[in-house]
């Protein structure tokens, strides 16, 4: 663990598509971490060095292969869901700490506070972005802190951001989803960057006026 | 030599910006090439061409199961526009993927017929995207033997 260099972050990401493990594992390279994908929640698992025991209520901790700082996961997934993985991943006592971050093309407010209460970080709307990648490095430094010792790791997590502070993403009232769709403008992926500048800084309903466009 | 490169990335802006006025592609697919740099230069190219194939693949599989009009599996149909929509919405194909948004409401109420309407524009409209996208990178390649860069272009 001494031989790992201490800027490269080490992303595990679970997706069942392969064109989107190629998009995350791209953006996340871009974005300078380290990448392991697989293509379903099992093998996530198997990576971790997590198996399961007799008592299919609990999970062994085998040898841990490699010292992961984040998990990034599709929720639809055949089998094991992004959100089956993320309740494992956090009741397991050697894994709880690793933030996990979960991706869904369907925008469903249920499905998110779900995730976000059983300890999911974020919740990203796909298609993903640099924008969006960007944002994990907070989440993947606490980890690395506390793995660095509890001294250090106090006196960061003092300066760090709260936990509790997190940035929801895309909540957007269903029906304005759909609304944005039906309209397809070429620039609704524009408009919907505007509304989570929106919503990220002020929760009240999102005004469509002032919508620049940015590329 | 100068003025030969400059041609050509005039033709390929001009080219790419009338992609995206005509709606063949959304704000994605700049997202897309902005992952590409020199040490990941095919990143595009390889990204576009999985798609094709899923395109290929996913249409194949509906059309079989959308054949018999006594033995409609709507589940699989709805699978496979699920996932068509995932990728054509992760590659910025704008076209394909809003008949995608037709296709699952005729899967939802289980229409055959504007299923298999829907099916037909999707190939046609992949397969229109994969012609565009193939002279697009021809472009490119003649840039590149030209000896210049790949424009950055700025969508507005």
């Amino acid at each position: 663990m001494g031989m790992v260099r201490e800027s490269q972050f080490h992303v595990l990401a679970v997706d069942d598509s392969q064109l989107d493990r190629k998009m995350i594992e791209r953006l996340l390279q871009k974005s300078s971490c380290q990448v392991t994908t697989v293509d379903s929640g099992s093998k996530a698992l198997e990576f971790l060095g997590l198996r399961e025991s007799n008592d299919p209520n609990s999970l062994e901790t085998h040898q841990q292969e490699v010292e992961i700082n984040l998990i990034i996961t599709d929720y639809c997934m055949p089998g094991m869901t992004g959100y089956d993985l993320l309740k494992k991943v956090k009741e397991s006592a050697a894994f709880r700490s690793i933030p996990v971050v979960i991706m869904s093309s369907e925008n469903v407010p249920a499905r998110i506070s779900r995730c976000l209460e059983e300890g999911a970080e974020e919740f990203f709307l796909k298609p993903v972005k640099l924008a969006d990648v960007t944002k994990l490095k907070p989440h993947m430094m606490k980890t690395k802190l506390k793995k660095e010792g509890e001294k250090v790791a106090e006196e960061e997590n003092a300066t760090s951001k709260p936990e509790e502070s997190l940035v929801v993403e895309m909540i957007l009232p269903l029906n304005q989803e759909l609304e944005l769709e039906q309209q397809e403008p070429m620039l609704s992926s524009n408009k919907r960057k505007a509304m989570e500048e929106v919503i990220s800084a002020d929760r009240s309903r999102p005004k469509y006026n002032d919508i620049t466009t940015s590329v | 030599m100068n003025t030969v490169v400059a041609k050509l990335q005039r033709q390929f802006q001009d080219y790419l910006v009338s992609l995206y006025q005509q709606g063949f592609l959304d704000n994605q697919f700049t997202e897309l090439r902005k992952l590409q740099d020199e040490g990941t230069p095919d990143f595009v190219a390889e990204v576009v061409s999985l798609f094709f194939d899923d395109c290929s693949k996913l249409i194949n599989s509906m059309s079989r199961s959308l054949e018999r009009p006594e033995n409609v599996d709507f589940k699989q149909v709805d699978s496979g526009v699920h996932q068509l929509k995932g990728s054509s919405s992760s590659v910025g194909a704008r076209r394909v993927k809003n008949v995608c948004i037709s296709f699952k409401e005729c899967c939802d109420v289980q229409n055959r017929e504007g299923c298999l309407r829907c099916l037909q524009q999707v190939d046609y409209e992949y397969k229109m995207l994969k012609t565009k996208l193939q002279d697009l990178f021809n472009l490119e390649k003649q840039i590149v033997q030209a000896g210049g860069a790949i424009p950055q272009v700025n969508i507005n």
